[in-house]
């Protein structure tokens, strides 16, 4: 029977909902038994949390004060003792998980499974690559350790109401100095975040300065939206590299996606083809973002998004 | 003397739109354009850089990959890398191999730096540093967008979801790089005839000694589930009736 821990993201003392979107991909493992564990420097807060997600046996909590920052080099020998324990290890496929997992993976001396879209069964999994243009079915071995990141654009959060049992975990692990944080700086934008929202509006090239990048915020705050960029717009100084939708940025399942701008490029496109309505407005007609928009709508992009605003009261 | 080590993968070019063959077992390579991985050429230029300021005093690019994988190491040897190493295999490792095997060159070589791609265009892993940096027992800074060398350190700024990160790591350590780390430089054609002459040595991966065989099997590939073209709309009116209609707005 598979038995999965999965490593909680968490910051400020707040779940990430990467978290409960593992669980929902391990509890499509038939018969698994699913545990959370916490690594943070006093883990109660975020360990109750955890503990409230539907289909969680045990939340383990390892406090230790090297756990201020999520440092992969400090957290991954502590996640490789704990694994000890389990026949799989999962974390979610954000920057968090893709630092921490490969190196636990090898700690372990096991390979790694990338961004998980669907289990076929606790030794089978299907995953997307060449930018998403490819999607392939791919076996484990059964008699190693699985370690794993779980893409979360393909799960819905697994719910609330559950109520698992905390325990205080203590793992002897010896952790290194030689990598220490510095400092983080995370616009504070009070705007939905990028990864959750159920609407997105990005900008791309189109835009032409960060100035005029103004009206696509514009739209996403009349829409109640996060904002998303192209690779472009970020390159250019348009928008924030964490604001960046694609292969090679956030990849996101939003109800609504509305692309301004943006002409769709692969790499664009794999970041949002799970979004359930794609909203495309371009003013060339034969741009690639029209083969995959639900809605189109030719025109410039500067006399199109004021009407739209204005429209939409 | 101080040395970087790069790797460069050979992948199938981002221009490519990659298409998976009809019986299912892989994807369309034949006659398709190769490149060095453009995170591997984003590394490459970080290190000719820190060369340039004096930080390194030679750079050599390694690859795993078939004989053909020459013509990558070429191009970095004419975009400014000093040696190359090929380790010729014949079939893709997975992550945690090739790790194995930079490992093994590092015991050779003894690098100050090893500079990575964050992933590999094809298969999307974005592991092979994170591991080898395990094996090495050294530190790792992923997705950089930033690197300064100070002494023995690195401060290095890191691409988060949250935003940027910054930490300080010592040396000898692993670096990966993100999109805006710089823009890698165009080989010019001097620079490619001056190449030819530079040292590449190839090396058979059994040498090595490392366990190559796979961990995962591949069972089926398969073309992404198609999203069919929608409506068009001809005006903002339209565009939000068509909305309202989904209860979008
Ligand atoms: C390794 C690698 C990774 C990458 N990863 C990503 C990634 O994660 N995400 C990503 O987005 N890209 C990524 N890219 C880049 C990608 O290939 C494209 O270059 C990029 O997406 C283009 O951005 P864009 O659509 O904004 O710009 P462009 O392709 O220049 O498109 C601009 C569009 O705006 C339209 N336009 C211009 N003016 C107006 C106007 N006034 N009104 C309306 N429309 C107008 C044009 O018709 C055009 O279609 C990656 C590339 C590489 C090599
Ligand atoms: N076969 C290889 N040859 C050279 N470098 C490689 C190879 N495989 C992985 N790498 C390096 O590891 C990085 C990450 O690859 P991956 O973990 O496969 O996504 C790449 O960008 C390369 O720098």
């Amino acid at each position: 029977m598979a038995k999965i821990l999965i490593v909680a993201e968490h910051s400020g003392g707040k779940l990430n909902p990467s978290t409960a979107k593992c669980v929902a991909c391990a509890r499509t493992i038939e018969g698994a038994e699913i545990d959370i564990a916490v690594f943070a420097t006093d883990g109660a807060a975020v360990a109750a949390e955890a503990a409230k997600i539907q289909g969680v046996k045990t939340v383990l909590k390892v406090d230790n004060a090297a756990n201020a920052e999520p440092i992969a080099a400090v957290l991954a020998p502590q996640v490789a003792a704990v694994a000890a324990n389990y026949t799989h290890v999962f974390g979610p496929s954000t920057t968090f998980g893709k630092d921490l997992m490969p190196r636990v993976a090898a700690l372990l001396g096991v390979g790694q499974l990338s961004d998980i879209m669907a289990a076929e069964g606790a030794y089978k999994f299907r995953r997307p690559v060449y930018a998403g243009n490819a999607i392939i079915t791919v076996e484990a071995p059964q008699d190693k350790k699985l370690v794993a990141t779980v893409r979360t654009a393909s799960f819905q959060a697994a719910p609330e109401g559950g109520n698992a049992g905390v325990e205080a975990a203590n793992v002897s692990a010896s952790l290194p100095s030689h990598t220490r944080f510095v400092e983080r700086s995370a616009a504070a934008t009070g705007r939905p975040d990028l990864q959750t929202a159920p609407r997105v509006v990005s900008g791309g090239r189109a835009l032409g300065s960060a100035d005029n990048f103004k009206i696509i915020f514009s739209l996403a705050d009349k829409l109640g939206a996060a904002v998303g960029a192209s690779r472009a717009a970020v390159d250019a100084g348009y928008a924030a590299n964490d604001l960046q939708v694609g292969q090679t940025g956030k990849i996101i399942a939003p109800e609504l996606y509305v692309a301004v701008g943006i002409s769709g490029a692969i790499q664009h496109l794999t970041g949002i083809k799970d979004a359930r309505t794609i909203v495309a407005i371009n003013k060339d007609a034969e741009a690639p973002i029209f083969e995959v928009a639900d809605i189109g709508l030719v025109g410039d992009l500067f006399t199109i998004l004021p009407e739209l605003e204005k429209a939409l009261g | 003397m101080s040395k970087i080590l790069v790797g460069l993968k050979r992948v199938v070019d981002y221009n490519v739109r990659v298409r998976v063959k009809p019986d299912g077992t892989g994807v369309v390579t034949d006659g398709v354009k190769m490149s060095i991985n453009p995170f591997d050429e984003i590394a490459l230029e970080e290190a000719l850089r820190i060369k340039e300021k004096g930080g390194a005093t030679e750079i050599v690019v390694v690859s795993i990959g078939p004989a053909d994988t020459q013509q990558q190491l070429r191009t970095g040897l004419a975009m400014g890398a000093d040696r190359a190493i090929l380790v010729q295999a014949d079939a893709p490792v997975e992550p945690l191999a090739a790790a194995k095997i930079f490992l093994k060159l590092i015991e050779k070589e003894s690098p100050q730096i090893v500079l990575l791609g964050k992933q590999g265009i094809d298969d999307d892993n974005n592991q092979t540093g994170q591991m080898l940096a395990a094996l090495w027992d050294r530190p790792q800074a992923t997705f950089a967008s930033k690197v300064e060398l100070d002494g023995g350190k690195a401060k290095v700024t890191r691409e988060v979801d949250a935003g940027l990160e910054t930490i300080e790591v010592d040396l000898p350590a692993v670096l990966t790089t993100d999109l805006r780390l710089n823009e890698p430089r165009y080989v010019k054609l001097p620079d490619i005839m001056k190449a030819k002459k530079k040292p590449l040595d190839t090396i058979a991966i059994a040498s090595l000694g490392v366990d190559i065989a796979p961990q995962f099997k591949v069972t089926r590939y398969e073309p992404p589930a198609a999203r069919s073209r929608g409506v068009m709309v001809k005006d903002v009116g339209e565009l939000v009736a068509a909305l309202k209609n989904k209860g979008l707005v």
